[in-house]
């Protein structure tokens, strides 16, 4: 690595380093350095300059790590690589592939290995989209390469400033992600060489794009308590706050494999190594309906599990982040996965302690709202340099000590995103997946795509509103019930109450498990839930509770057995019959 | 090369100040007082200063008083010779036996497994304790707590499963176990006949507080050795939320901003770097944990609890002598439940919590003094022989009898369109006669 500068370890605390540099010794927040710990270098970053000394939060194990130790600062700030070879593959927080580390006994992670993100030796079919003395800046595309099923564009690093000549361009052929393909020059006749590969500093957010826009076309989840009651929004934000069990990870799960969109980056932040084996392992296997091809192919995983290095918790949501805003630079649709951001403000309230900085609310420092709306805000549809969009979709989930939400990430959270998920430990000890309680969650989404929404069906979010209503006053008519019984309630209510239910137990309610039931498409969404408000709307008249009671229920077992059947099969279209049959011609 | 010191600058709850150079963090040091020998560790480099937690505790330990660095961090002592033994919280043999000092030693709080080295865990791990078999299957490689309130008899079913779980080797941790908790632990074992395959770190509640924090680890880490080696190892760490109050004084001591009712912001990843060393390695063996959680004011929103449960692969929260069939949870179950056991077993898992969560529902109405209706007494019925047969931690019976007695309890009470499973099973597994 080539060192700039360099500096000397004078204390050490946990992941935190301190270093003393030379007087009048330039450094930069967030630059990357190198502690050299029993001869290894171990990756960090600076996190605080004050005067001679520097704070570092080293990414690996400091056991060993001695005052006196040598320091290299590299100069750089902390970046993720980027290029073609990045889908399907497994990283660590800093990005190292975990398939291309040697194991210390064959099953450990050792600590101060650095290998490179894309593979060298694989070569790529190239073929340039630009003409040599074209005028380009960031962004712009000088060609293309396939990397699975879409065109991996090789464009003008982002990081480049001003308007450069393209002098040269490779012919079509095949390259190494190091090889140049392209010579440029800027106006004061400096070149620079292209390869495929070039880097972003994590934390600072790609902003080569024309413009951002509204968010207006929803992003299909495949869900119908999403899809239908709380949508989301193709460069939108979401947050799936939550106790423990409550179905946070099998929540992101679900999405990852049957969300509508071209890219999936799944971000293990501080969670079990386990779930993350489980996609590792399944995901391969795993079909995209959409293209036929493995689910691996379209994703990304990047993996800092609770037991890895703290500090390294902290890069992984950026790297993640980094990563995403890439391919959306190429016209794509790309959802962000973090499970969970609590873990990532644990990482941030970790150093923060260490450093000694005045704590702010339960001991996390003062700037997490800010740190919390930075990574939100890098989420967007763009408008691209080419007129194309492209869009970076960030869903995250939040684990709030003792299940409550009125803790600071939480909070923090719910003020920069446009849609809550909240899960409710009521729901999931009864069982009703996904847990995500209809009475606290929120999609500012509904209103703001209701143009585009409505072209499901016309007054479709009108339809939506009335149901939540409707499951509203359900809900409250039952809190009634529980405190007079049902006695104390009139045959109306009760009948509203009952309809609640059915739009609980057969829409809002969906078996993850079930190869039916874990995935609606959007075409059946609007069929069933049509269907659903039709029975809505019927006017029952009952004599009495126990006929409400008797005949509600044998309509809520069609609803819930048609749920289970293939669309539109033969047994589908029975129940189907039964229900409309009841529901009388329309 | 070992240097001496003889000038401790300060001394702060167990933390003490040593000046010296050239030493590593986490370095050990023995701190020799008028008291004994103490090991020591290094938590902090400043400057020259280097701070060391001193296991034994600070008591007695004088500022002229001698540290001597070892070089190297925490070790403990590694192979087949283990089997059998008993050991203190700092890893010094306590039954009488041999001195370890021909075996290699190894680091302890060692790096994570490699993800990609992991494979989705399949093995059933039977208890013969029905409401775990049943309803909330134990799987290997599972790390899951017990969370119970002072006073359960969680040793016991600790004890009971390490017992009859078929594990190569089963590794006991105690940290600040009662001395007759660790006596009855020793004879559970024994009587079995199973203490050749078991190793035992015990720290106990006489032994300084932060002694406690070393168990898991040197537990964790001869576990580890095993399992790479192919063996299937079962570890019973008991009691978790001693550990992490260990980790609290520590907190106190270095004046670190408490997070949570003193506990210190760490608190989650402290705990998730032990218990996330269970593991189902790639070729090689397994580590299941299975620790002891108490809460304290039986509040499960308490911080330890409440960490620990974001961690686990589930709980068993274990009531009024019972594991209660709502809130514990096995998160692996489905990896296992209708495939490596019986095809039957998730419906009747369903269809019996179900009914008993009927059976409570009833209990709660009649306690509220509504009527009782003809079915309510049918429920009762069920409720008293699901716990006589089922709940009752004295029932010891293996899985495939469990479900039978399932099928027989439900028909004892039901009719078959009563609970809710699908014609073909009833067909093949109503008791006949019902
Ligand atoms: N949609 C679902 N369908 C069926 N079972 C579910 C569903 N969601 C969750 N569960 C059950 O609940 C368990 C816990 O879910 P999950 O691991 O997603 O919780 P979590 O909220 O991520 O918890 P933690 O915060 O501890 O990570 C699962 O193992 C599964 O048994
Ligand atoms: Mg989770």
């Amino acid at each position: 690595m080539d060192s700039v500068s360099g500096g000397r370890v004078v204390g050490v605390t946990g992941p935190l380093a301190t270093v003393e540099v030379m007087e009048g010794q330039e450094v930069s927040q967030n630059e990357v350095g190198y502690v050299f710990c029993q001869g290894v270098p171990l990756k960090s970053e600076i996190i605080r300059v004050r005067g001679n000394l520097v704070d570092m939060q080293v990414f690996e194990n400091t056991t060993g790590m001695q005052v006196g130790d040598r320091v290299d600062f590299s100069g750089e700030l902390l970046a993720a690589t980027l290029g073609p070879g990045l889908l399907g593959n497994i990283y660590d927080g800093l990005q190292n592939p975990l398939e291309k580390l040697d194991n210390l006994h064959g099953y450990f992670l050792q600590r101060g290995q650095y290998v490179s993100s894309l593979d060298k030796e694989k070569t790529w079919e190239f073929t340039p989209t630009i003409t040599k003395g074209s005028r380009v800046r960031a962004g712009h595309y000088l060609g293309k390469v396939p990397e699975g099923i879409f065109d991996h564009q090789i464009m003008v690093p982002l990081s480049f400033l001003g308007t450069w000549e393209v002098v040269d361009i490779k012919t079509a052929g095949s390259y190494t992600v190091n090889e140049q393909i392209a010579l440029l020059k800027n106006e004061e006749g400096r070149e620079e060489s292209i390869t495929m590969v070039q880097e972003w500093p994590v934390k600072i957010p790609v902003r080569t794009y024309s413009e951002r826009i509204l968010p207006t076309t929803q992003l299909l989840t495949q869900m119908r308590l999403i899809d239908i009651f709380y949508p989301l929004a193709e460069g939108g934000t979401a947050c799936i706050p939550g106790p423990f069990g409550a179905g946070k990870t099998v929540l992101q799960q679900i999405i990852s494999r049957y969300a509508e969109t071209d890219i999936v980056i799944i971000v293990a932040c501080g969670e079990r190594a386990g779930e993350v084996v489980e996609t590792i392992r399944e995901f391969p296997e795993l079909e995209d309906p959409k293209t036929g091809r493995s689910l691996m192919e379209r994703t990304i995983i990047i993996c800092n599990t609770s037991s890895m290095p703290v500090a390294a918790r902290e890069a992984s949501i950026y790297t993640g982040v980094a990563l995403g805003e890439y391919y959306r630079q190429m016209g794509l649709k790309v959802l962000i996965l973090a499970d969970s951001t609590s873990r990532w403000a644990q990482a941030l309230r970790e150093s923060s302690a260490r450093m000694e900085e005045i704590p702010g609310e339960e001991a996390f420092p003062a700037y997490l709202e800010s740190r919390i709306a930075a990574v939100y805000e890098r989420a967007g549809l763009v408008r691209l340099y080419n007129d194309s969009t492209g869009s970076l979709t960030i869903i995250g989930t939040v684990s709030p000590a003792g299940g409550n939400f009125e803790e600071p990430v939480t909070q923090n959270t719910l003020k920069v995103v446009g849609a809550f998920y909240g899960l409710s430990r009521t729901r999931s000890d009864e069982r009703k997946y996904p847990a995500i309680d209809p009475l606290i969650s929120w999609s500012l989404y509904l209103d703001l795509m209701e143009d585009s929404l409505n072209e499901r069906h016309e007054g479709w979010v009108d339809l939506v509103k009335e149901a939540q209503a409707l499951f509203n006053k359900g809900s409250e008519i039952h809190q009634m019930m529980l405190v007079v019984g049902e006695e104390g309630i009139s045959v109306e209510d009760l009948v509203i109450y009952l309809k609640s239910e059915i739009i609980d137990a057969v829409c809002l309610q969906q078996d993850a498990f079930d190869v039916v039931e874990r995935a609606t498409s959007e075409e059946r969404q609007i069929s069933d839930f049509l269907l659903l408000m039709r029975m809505v709307h019927h006017d029952f008249t009952f004599d009495t509770k126990e006929e409400a009671r008797k005949e509600m229920t044998h309509m809520q077992n069609l609803f819930f057995q048609l749920k289970y059947c293939v669309f539109e099969s033969e047994e589908y279209q029975k129940y189907r019959k039964e229900i409309e049959i009841i529901l009388g011609e329309e | 090369m070992i240097i001496e010191h003889t000038r401790i600058t300060a001394i702060q709850g167990d933390i003490i100040t040593v000046p010296a150079k050239e030493i590593g963090y986490g370095e050990l040091a023995a701190v020799k007082s008028r008291r004994g020998t103490s090991l020591a560790q290094v938590i902090r480099l400043r400057g020259d200063d280097v701070l060391l937690q001193v296991f034994a505790g600070s008591k007695g330990v004088a500022t002229g008083d001698q540290v001597r660095f070892l070089g190297h961090p925490m070790q403990v002592a590694f192979g087949d010779a283990l089997l059998g033994r008993i050991f203190n919280g700092s890893g010094d043999p306590i039954d009488g036996g041999s001195e370890l000092v021909a075996l290699p030693r190894i680091d302890i709080g060692g790096p994570s497994v490699n993800p990609i080295k992991r494979v989705i865990p399949r093995g059933f791990i039977e208890t013969r304790v029905p409401m775990v078999d049943v309803f909330n299957p134990l799987v290997e490689s599972q790390k899951l707590p017990i969370f119970a309130a002072a006073g359960e008899p969680y040793n016991e079913l600790l004890a009971r499963i390490g017992v009859r779980a078929e594990a190569d080797v089963v590794i006991l941790g105690g940290i600040g176990l009662k001395y007759d908790e660790y006596l009855k632990f020793r004879r559970t074992f024994e009587e079995a006949g199973v203490l050749s395959r078991t190793i035992m770190f015990v720290h106990t509640a006489s032994d300084p507080v932060v002694e406690r924090l070393l168990v898991p680890d040197m537990a964790l880490a001869v576990a580890e050795h095993f399992g790479v080696q192919g063996k299937r190892v079962l570890v019973l760490l008991s009691d978790m939320t001693a550990f992490a109050d260990a980790m609290k004084e520590i907190a106190i001591s270095m004046d670190q901003v408490p997070s949570n009712l003193g506990y210190p912001g760490s608190l989650y990843s402290d705990l998730a770097s032990r218990y996330e060393k269970a593991v189902d390695f790639d070729g090689a063996g397994s580590i299941t944990i299975l620790a002891v959680t108490t809460m304290p004011g039986d509040d499960v929103t308490h911080p330890v609890p409440d960490n620990t449960g974001y961690i686990t692969e589930g709980q068993f929260y274990l009531k009024q002598g019972a594991i209660e069939p709502f809130g514990s949870l096995s998160r692996l179950k489905q990896l296992i439940i209708g495939s490596v056991t019986r095809e039957d077993h998730g419906y009747i898992m369903n269809s019996m919590i179900r009914l008993f969560a009927r059976s409570r529902e009833v209990e709660q109405k009649l306690a509220m003094g509504f009527d009782k209706t003809a079915d309510d007494d049918r429920y009762l019925e069920y409720a008293k022989l699901f716990y006589e047969r089922f709940m009752d931690l004295r029932v010891d019976i293996g899985l495939n009898d469990a479900l039978d007695l399932g099928w027989k309890t439900m028909a004892e009470c039901f009719r078959p369109d009563e609970v809710g499973i699908k014609q073909e099973f009833i067909d093949q597994y109503w008791p006949k006669g019902h």
